[in-house]
């Protein structure tokens, strides 16, 4: 079983943060990897908030074959953050040769685009250079896209923070929003790609748990979208389906919860909105996900969700001080950075609801 | 002394012999009162005997006539192996044993094609017996609890939109309908197949409607029964118990007169209505009703004279699928003001895929389930040579819709049902779950039901005389002193039983994979142990 966590903060925190949120629970996990996904950034990136944020691990044909395709795609480089490794001996990681952390100008010609057709340049351009890097064997691209920064290595996480300097909190990295795990895929392949957290047009997401409707799901997203593709790991699928239940259809998160864990047949039987309820089913079994589960997700306004599977087969626990909220599998990580917290103020949330963190981190549990 | 003459019939040219044990006969009678085929008779033999009824012994011997039972060689006569002889001698004296040198299918054509009931009795290979639930959730994830744990075993019969494609509309951070939506029943998903009021007798439609109505409204499971291609009664149709049953309209249209003048005292709406266009026992070949079978009841409810009625192999009019689409779907759907899904059958063919290709790209979007049946399926009439020879297993056509659907995105929006040896071998609740997680959205069963309420009829040519009027069991005949031989009431409660034990058994076969909702195309969940079916439906092999 996996541990998640995730902090949204008043305050720009650094990475270190979500680690020691994470390192307590690591008797959950097998210290296997490191991945997190930072949003709201500050820190070196906080004059480029509106500009596309390239996050890739890669070899140097990787970096050549990246800026030959950005540069004949006329997108113009703004700020560059490389880290500068510490590679004193004994670490456990399998690190890439080049990590690029890169803010790139939109083409001109974008200035006449609506904001969708940007956003969708900027996910054509990921996809284009993840199949170049995959031709290539020359690396991996997890996201681009504003304000949003995607680290990922393999190895053990306090190994890779100290290669990537983390724990020096040098102000380098700062973010309001962190999503963060410690664990390689083990059920299927060791691929960077199958860490979560997944990043998605402005949807993040990671998972605990096993989605055993993976097959139908994947059989059905596949059609669904072009940015739905990988699937290295079952998890991916709670990302693809709150892209196409938010993003897509545009309907109300709280349908994210009908259409993941719909309510059984009785229930909606004597629900007003029946009739919505059992289109929804219908419409979207395939994306109906089985198994233990809970997902810490992020928006594109920045807010924060968890939920769990519907019978809640794996924990979750939300804590919160004036300043910052966390969400976390286990209560060991939230005593370890909100010692001063008010746990009568902890929750756990249901098999039932969604919790969601707004940007003022006011706390509002939806029921399904 | 006789002499042999080679063209007669003798025993040993029939496909069951009796064995008889004069010995423990006490001539009761009740055997050849109950052989509804007339197949043995009483006969006065003369026998030669060796006595002695002295004190001391003072063997003598002597002629004497005495009474026995005899078979009856005869190619219409013949014994069926139905074993009701055995079922009702007190004394253990009488029992039929098949014969392995039967010459009957050679010889019995003299009055056409041999005509019979039941499933195909050449192609009964299980393709399902080869696949295992082999996906346990192990420690990766925890099995659930098949009596703790809820379950929603509810299958959907109606077309189904995509997202895109519903009209909705938020309002006030919620969503809500902009538009009409077809019609979805969500249903379970084991059907009660079509046999219509004639293939089978009144009391055993009746206890097959009677288990439905049992299972609503006392154990809270929507088990939906279609009608057959026969009408129903009037009363019925009157009723609100209506609402469970989905009628079926085959190219015969028998009983449609009575549903329509029915209409307007309807007090609710059928589950749906089912198109049948094919067969799986018999495809290409429309329904046949034996004028044997066509007693008054039946003749009143579809409004036919005494005679044999056999269905046109296609609906007549019809010459193109585009049509069918138009035609039937829409003026079934309009004739029940688009509240009723309107389904359609086929038989398995090398063609499903198209079919279902051209239904799910209709632009209509008026059919709600396509129900496959496959050649192991079972028919009360059909002409042998169809029912052995024609048709097309049901599994791997049932894989290849789904598929055909997953590759266009659409899967799921035209529900899919098969049938066709589904509880073959008694175990129907496997059966339907590896459909299940092959594609179908459920299962439908027929012959099953029947052998519950004491069908003796098998693949392996026993009985299967549901064309004759003779049923020995009181179920597939309108003769009503062999009616009379089925109680219906214990006949709905096996049924009952049988349904909620299936009920239990999909639990027990969802909590290992760690599914509390049906595993529709979870073909991960499955494994063969046989290579080309594994490769075939896309499964992992193991060995």
């Amino acid at each position: 079983m996996c541990r998640i966590g995730s902090i949204k903060s008043k305050i720009p925190i650094q990475p270190s943060r979500a680690l020691h949120l994470m390192l307590p629970q690591q008797e959950g996990h097998d210290n296997s990897g490191f991945a997190m996904v930072m949003q709201d950034l500050y820190g070196i990136f906080s004059g480029y908030k509106d500009k596309p944020l390239l996050s890739l691990a890669c070899t140097q044909r990787g970096a050549n074959l990246v800026d030959e395709y950005m540069d004949s795609h006329n997108f113009t480089q703004l700020a560059e953050w490389i880290p500068v490794p510490n590679k004193q001996p004994g670490l456990d990681i399998q690190a890439m040769p080049y990590y690029i952390f890169r803010n790139y100008d939109f083409p001109e010609d974008a200035e006449k685009m609506t904001r969708r057709q940007r956003e969708d340049l900027l996910l054509d351009t990921r996809l284009a250079l993840r199949k170049l890097l995959e031709e290539n064997k020359a690396g991996y691209v997890y996201s681009f896209w504003p304000d949003v920064l995607t680290l990922k290595e393999i190895g053990d996480p306090r190994d890779i923070a100290t290669y990537f300097r983390l724990w020096e909190d040098n102000g380098c990295l700062v973010a309001k929003s962190i999503v963060a795990q410690c664990r390689q895929n083990t059920n299927y392949d060791i691929v960077r790609y199958a860490a979560h957290p997944f990043f998605l047009e402005g949807y993040t997401l990671c998972a605990n748990g096993e989605n055993t409707f993976y097959t139908k799901n994947k059989e059905f997203q596949s059609r669904l979208h072009r940015g739905y593709i990988g699937f290295e790991s079952d998890s991916q699928c709670f990302l693809n389906t709150l892209h196409y239940v938010h993003r897509e259809l545009e309907w109300p998160l709280t349908y994210y919860k009908h259409v993941i864990t719909p309510l059984p047949f009785e229930e909606i039987q004597q629900r007003e909105d029946r009739e919505i309820l059992l289109d929804i089913r219908q419409s979207l079994a395939h994306l109906e996900i089985n198994g233990p589960n809970t997902i810490i997700g992020v928006l594109p306004d920045g807010s924060m969700l968890t939920c769990c599977d519907s019978k809640k087969l794996r924990p979750v626990v939300v804590g919160r001080t004036e300043e910052m909220v966390a969400i976390s599998s286990e209560v060991c990580g939230l005593n370890a950075i909100m010692p001063q917290r008010d746990e009568s103020l902890d929750i756990y949330p249901g098999e039932r609801e969604i919790v969601v963190i707004d940007n003022d981190l006011e706390v509002s549990r939806c029921k399904q | 002394m006789q002499a042999v003459k080679t063209q007669d019939v003798g025993i040993n040219d029939l496909p069951w012999k009796i064995e008889y044990h004069a010995e423990r006969c006490t001539m009761c009678g009740s055997c050849v009162a109950g052989c509804s085929f007339k197949a043995i008779k009483t006969e006065v033999q003369s026998q030669s005997l060796t006595v002695s009824e002295a004190g001391v012994p003072e063997p003598r011997h002597i002629f004497k006539a005495r009474p026995i039972i005899r078979q009856v060689a005869s190619l219409t006569d013949f014994c069926r192996g139905c074993g009701m002889c055995e079922k009702v001698c007190p004394n253990n004296a009488i029992h039929p044993v098949r014969n392995p040198d039967s010459r009957k299918t050679l010889l019995s054509r003299d009055a056409g094609p041999i005509k019979r009931g039941g499933r195909t009795n050449l192609n009964a290979q299980r393709t399902l017996d080869s696949i295992v639930v082999g996906r346990i959730s192990q420690m990766t994830d925890p099995s659930l609890d098949a009596t703790r744990h809820t379950f929603d075993i509810r299958a959907p019969l109606g077309r189904v939109l995509s997202a895109k494609d519903l009209p909705l509309k938020v309002e006030k951070g919620r969503l809500v309908p902009a538009g009409h939506t077809p019609p979805v029943q969500w249903i379970y998903p084991l059907i009660f197949s079509d046999m219509s009021i004639g293939a089978l007798s009144t009391r055993a439609w009746e206890a097959v409607a009677l288990a439905v109505g049992y299972l609503n409204e006392k154990c809270g499971l929507p088990v939906r029964m279609s009608s057959g291609e026969g009408g129903m009664p009037g009363n019925l149709l009157k009723s609100d118990y209506l609402k469970y049953f989905i009628i079926q309209i085959a190219s015969g249209h028998f009983g449609w007169n009575r549903i329509i003048k029915a209409m307007p005292q309807m007090v609710t709406d059928p589950a749906a209505i089912l198109i049948k266009i094919g067969q799986g026992a018999k495809p290409g070949d429309g329904g046949l009703l034996p004028a044997a079978k066509v007693a008054e009841h039946v003749q009143a409810i579809r409004g036919v004279p005494k005679a044999t009625l056999a269905s046109p192999p296609n609906h007549q009019g019809l010459y193109s699928i585009e049509e069918s689409v138009q035609k039937m779907h829409l003026s079934m759907s309009a004739a029940f003001g688009f509240r009723v899904p309107v389904a359609i059958k086929c038989a398995a063919s090398s063609t499903s895929v198209s079919v279902y290709n051209n239904l799910l790209r209709d632009p209509y979007h008026v059919c709600g389930g396509f129900f496959l049946d496959g050649i192991q399926g079972g028919t009360g009439a059909a002409n042998e040579v169809s029912l052995d020879h024609t048709g097309h297993p049901v599994v791997s056509k049932i894989r290849d819709c789904y598929l055909a659907a997953v590759a266009q995105g659409l899967q799921g929006q035209i529900p899919l049902y098969g049938g066709g040896g589904i509880g073959m071998t008694g175990n129907a609740a496997a059966d339907a779950f590896k459909m299940m997680c092959l594609g179908a959205n459920g299962v439908f069963v027929g012959k099953v039901l029947i052998q519950l309420l004491g069908c003796v009829g098998s693949e392996t040519g026993r009985c299967n005389a549901c064309n004759t009027g003779k049923c020995p069991t009181g179920i597939c005949t309108q003769d009503p002193r062999l009616v009379k031989r089925l109680d219906v009431d214990k006949g709905a409660q096996k049924i009952v039983d049988y349904v909620l034990a299936f009920d239990m058994e999909l639990r027990k076969l969802m909590a290992p994979i760690g599914n509390s909702s049906l595993p529709i195309g979870r073909s991960d969940a499955l494994v063969s142990t046989d290579k080309a079916v594994a490769d075939k439906l896309g499964l992992q092999y193991v060995c």
